[in-house]
């Protein structure tokens, strides 16, 4: 029992400190976006709070907790409170099983745990869609119950998009699968190591290269952001299905957005750059550096996607509702069957290399 | 413990079940189907076919589900009809599962659902996934293709109904 009381509070402190850190990292984002776009747009970006605007993010937050929370005539109240919940909580409960460092087993006072992934279960990857997936409810809910054309009209469109493109993310990353033979993110990563080129996005005998286009691809589009960001496309539906919704319900949907990127782009990086593993086996270091190195090539690489997403963002125009219907199901959904038939002959013809 | 578990799981499905048919608005109704859909997970998980619990979140809850709530969204049906033509039928159809539900328990001599560890012993060694893969492959490779071809066949009957104005407005 007193086993089972410590496993409980090394837990509940791995899960705080990770949802510190991805909260953390969602306000950092918030400026860095505005930072970036502004940059490439040859403007200087917020610069009023704190020295360079480093502060906007705490305003920014104030600002949403002070303001009044107002829920429309003739809305559905339980659904309406309900649909932010349902949003941010598969977006936070995926990072459950993304391991951030070393497959290390530490022991502490007769327990032992895994400090660097809260939990390492046998379908993790599963897990993460089965979750991200569960995330269109509070979208489809949100529009649905704010007694809103847009707002409905909005949700409609997040549903079909999300289905469509989940079904792409999913068959993306079978090839991945298939040259690991196992569905845990730890084992994925260890399959990885030893340098970049052990990396699924150039490892032998079939580069995953094309499903990771596949699979960025996809994700932009199932994190709702530009050039796939029709639920809550400004010129023609306000903002789309949290057009209604104000204060702390309206940064939850905030929160949702960004916590998905952060997902999607760790597991970017787990399944096709290696997690925390260094392009190097020299710059890994060794014995107790590792951990360190680990977090820190994790860190870099999740961030380098982020800044990929801020990147489309300032460069590429909105897709119309049937270009991203065709391009979905008529393009990258064959590429990505076709990815796997060739990955699975290759794996079959050179076993184990 | 492992019973206590059972029966919350079990309870929370009879009731979410009964609450799809018995509730007026059908966006509820989804909603509790989607609850249904995570204890019978939940239930996959204590029998230890964590890759089962997650097929059934993704294809249920995450694909299916979503287009009945699209639909229903869609339609904007506020107050369905409950008593209909089709309450023959369902008396009918209900009666006859009823019986045969009741008939399975009476007449099995065991218990009605074999013990998870020794069914699932085979399981434990190579893992969940694998066994289903390696059992899908060898012992039912025939009914797992006969469910492919079903499926092919409904494809390609969707993709006839959709194109079906199209063809007539050409000609």
């Amino acid at each position: 029992m007193f086993d089972f009381g410590i496993k409980f509070a090394l837990t509940l402190t791995q899960i705080a400190a990770v949802m510190g850190i991805v909260l953390l990292t969602v306000a950092i984002l918030t400026l860095l976006e505005r930072k970036v776009l502004s940059w490439m747009q040859d403007r200087m970006g917020p610069m009023e709070v704190g020295p360079y605007g480093i502060l906007q993010p705490v305003a920014d937050g104030l600002k949403l907790f002070f303001k009044e929370d107002i829920i429309p005539a003739g809305a559905n109240r339980m659904m309406f409170m309900m649909a932010p919940v349902l949003s941010l909580v598969p977006a936070l409960i995926g990072f459950a099983v993304i391991p951030f460092g070393p497959n290390w087993t530490v022991d502490f006072f007769g327990v032992e745990f895994k400090p660097f992934a809260i939990s390492d279960i046998n379908i993790g990857i599963l897990y993460i869609l089965a979750f991200t997936s569960i995330g269109a409810y509070g979208i489809i809910l949100g529009g649905w119950s704010s007694n809103s054309k847009y707002s409905l009209l909005g949700g409609l469109r997040s549903a079909a998009q999300l289905i469509s493109y989940e079904l792409n993310v999913g068959l993306s990353i079978v090839g991945v699968l298939l040259l690991t033979g196992s569905l845990s993110m730890v084992e994925i990563t260890e399959a990885q190591s030893g340098g970049f080129w052990n990396w699924f996005f150039f490892a032998l005998p079939f580069p995953q290269a094309i499903a990771f286009v596949v699979f960025i691809i996809s994700a932009v589009a199932e994190t709702n952001r530009v050039p796939f960001d029709l639920p809550e496309a400004e010129s023609e539906l306000v903002a789309g299905f949290f057009t209604e919704y104000s204060g702390m319900r309206f940064a939850f949907f905030f929160l949702a957005e960004y916590a998905n990127m952060i997902l999607v782009s760790c597991v970017a990086s787990v399944l096709f750059f290696g997690g925390w593993q260094a392009p190097l086996p020299i710059l890994q270091g060794s014995g107790s550096m590792v951990w360190l190195t680990g977090i820190m090539w994790f860190t870099l690489k999740v961030y380098a996607f982020l800044f990929f997403f801020f990147w489309i963002r300032a460069t590429l125009p909105r897709l119309r509702y049937d270009q991203l219907m065709r391009f979905g199901w008529k393009v990258l959904l064959p590429i990505a069957i076709g990815n796997i038939v060739v990955t699975s002959i290759f794996a079959y013809m050179f076993p184990g290399s | 413990m492992d019973s206590l578990i059972f029966f919350y799981f079990a309870g929370i499905i009879l009731v979410t079940a009964t609450l799809v048919v018995a509730l007026r608005n059908p966006i509820y109704s989804a909603l509790s189907l989607l609850v249904m859909f995570f204890h019978v997970a939940g239930l996959y998980v204590t029998l230890h076919a964590e890759f089962l619990a997650a097929i059934q979140i993704i294809v249920y809850a995450g694909a299916i589900l979503v287009l009945y709530l699209f639909v229903v969204m869609l339609l904007n049906v506020k107050r369905e009809e409950r008593i209909h033509r089709q309450s023959l039928v369902a008396v009918l159809l209900g009666a006859t599962l009823l019986t045969e539900a009741a008939l399975l328990v009476f007449q099995s001599k065991g218990p009605v659902f074999p013990d998870a560890t020794s069914s699932g012993s085979a399981g434990e060694v190579t893992g969940n996934t694998e066994s289903i893969g390696q059992v899908l492959y060898s012992t039912y490779l025939f009914p797992f293709e006969v469910a492919s071809l079903i499926l092919l066949v409904a494809m390609v009957g969707a993709v006839i109904l959709s194109k079906k104005g199209l063809l007539d407005q050409k000609s």
